[in-house]
């Protein structure tokens, strides 16, 4: 098993395959749909970002309000392709890694080559379990957006798989042909 | 005439967002724990694994399994010998998405308006609320909450009835592919056949809630959800779409008449998170 702590750099990237587990501890940033319009509408604009994501690794979610007698809510991925057309601007100013579910984009693939990238996949669905790997959490930046604000997560043993290395191997592509008949 | 109260209803549908939210249904875990006898990959056991265990801590700590707590859908079924009194029906219905998703915790993921101001309701309304009148003097009350990321990756399509048998199956086929890993597999699939444009996704998703309307099937569309079963699970994709044989736990079609000139066909892919509640008043 591997493990992970962010920031990442690209020797750390370079090591990690398609298809390896890890686990992540330390420091990772939730951003989806709408942060991230304005996570590009700012960069766009030359205004500098809320937070530093320079060698950052971004979770694709929006977590439930925390009970009471919780740090947080559940707090599964959310699916990834719809962050595709924010991504490589994104990695281009520094992020090194990703977290959520589901496919990538020819272009994210080719922008995470070119940048040294990695994305982790989480199991969607799995929300309440994946909450128990989250000890702190505090909303850092756009909090007018609710679920959707960004939040700093503190996660101990996050378990992921890389789903796409910064070769272009893909965990799904590579599942798949593996069982189909 | 037998009066029901509008604060009845805002009570039992906020309870019902809730236990939605924390019960899998007894019958999505059953299929999952036959899943995992059957997935021959070992990390589609694991996923499968865990997401049994996920569902045991939803329901242990009363938390929401999933944290896209959905768009709520409820569909109310009205004897025509009730009267809801102390005020407005659909309220009432709102009322209880919002008083659920408070209490409960639940995540609101409820936009505005969909193009030019996508500002959080913050309490997860308006629900998307579907009435049928009906005999008999009985209320019964449908929370579906269902995930955005499979909802994305559902689909409908008018064929034509030279389509056939070969049609449905294509286009059933081609949008789970689609779906792959971004739907949560294994998912399930309902399908609506037949009624109009605007009908057939009501049929689709409906056909997911089998266990709530009894949904009465022939040999032909037994056997037409036996065959797209078998054929899906030889995709792939498996368990969060990591490579496996359990692409979908089932395949439910929910069938109805139509015209002469169409073949509405409609998919409605759920995630392994089917969540539903129900009760009658």
């Amino acid at each position: 098993m591997i493990t992970i702590t962010p920031p990442l750099d690209s020797e750390m990237v370079k090591n990690l395959k398609a298809g390896d587990e890890a686990l992540i501890s330390g420091t990772v940033y939730t951003a989806r749909d709408e942060a991230h319009k304005r996570f590009f509408e700012a960069i766009m604009s030359g205004y500098s970002l809320p937070i530093d994501i320079r060698g950052q690794i971004i979770y694709y979610a929006g977590p439930t309000p925390p009970k009471p007698d919780k740090e947080v809510g559940s707090i599964g991925p959310t699916t990834s392709g719809r962050m595709d057309f924010y991504t490589p601007l994104l990695l281009k100013h520094g992020l090194n890694g990703m977290i959520g579910k589901g496919l990538r984009s020819p272009e994210v693939k080719k922008a995470m080559m070119n940048e040294t990238a990695v994305y982790f996949s989480a199991i969607g669905g799995v929300a309440a379990l994946l909450a128990k790997h989250v000890v702190k959490s505090k909303v850092v930046a756009y909090e007018d957006l609710g679920p959707e604000a960004v939040f700093e997560l503190s996660v101990e043993e996050f378990p992921v798989f890389v789903a796409v290395d910064c070769y272009g191997g893909d965990i799904y592509e590579e599942g798949k042909k593996c069982y189909k008949r | 005439m037998r009066q029901i109260s509008s604060k009845k209803i805002t009570q039992v549908v906020a309870d019902l967002c809730k236990k939605a939210n924390f019960i899998l249904p007894f019958f999505v875990k059953s299929a999952l724990e036959e899943a995992y006898r059957n997935e021959e990959s070992e990390r589609g056991r694991e996923v499968i694994h865990k997401i049994i265990e996920n569902a045991g801590v939803a329901l242990s700590e009363d938390v929401p399994m999933c944290q896209d707590c959905g768009i709520t859908t409820v569909f109310a079924e009205i004897g025509q010998e009730i009267s809801v009194i102390d005020g407005d029906l659909k309220e009432a219905i709102n009322q209880g998405v919002r008083q659920g998703y408070k209490e409960g915790y639940l995540r609101k993921s409820i936009v505005e308006e969909p193009v030019f101001n996508r500002k959080n309701t913050s309490d997860n309304t308006p629900a998307i609320i579907y009435f049928d009148i009906v005999p008999g003097n009985s209320l019964k009350i449908v929370v579906v909450p269902k995930g955005g990321g499979s909802e994305n990756t559902s689909a409908l399509k008018m064929l034509n009835p030279s389509d056939g048998i070969e049609g449905i199956k294509k286009f059933v086929m081609e949008t789970v592919e689609k779906a792959g890993p971004n739907a949560c597999p294994p998912m399930i699939i309902g399908v609506g056949i037949g009624g109009s444009f605007d009908s057939v996704g009501i049929l689709a998703k409906k056909a997911l809630l089998e266990e709530v309307y009894n949904i009465q099937k022939d040999d032909n569309i037994l056997g037409l959800e036996k065959e797209l079963l078998k054929d899906i699970n030889r995709l792939g994709i498996g368990p969060a779409g990591l490579g496996g044989r359990i692409t979908a736990l089932k395949v439910n079609i929910n069938t109805f008449p139509t015209h002469i000139g169409c073949l509405p066909v409609a998919v409605s892919v759920s995630c392994h998170a089917l969540r539903y509640a129900w009760e009658v008043l």
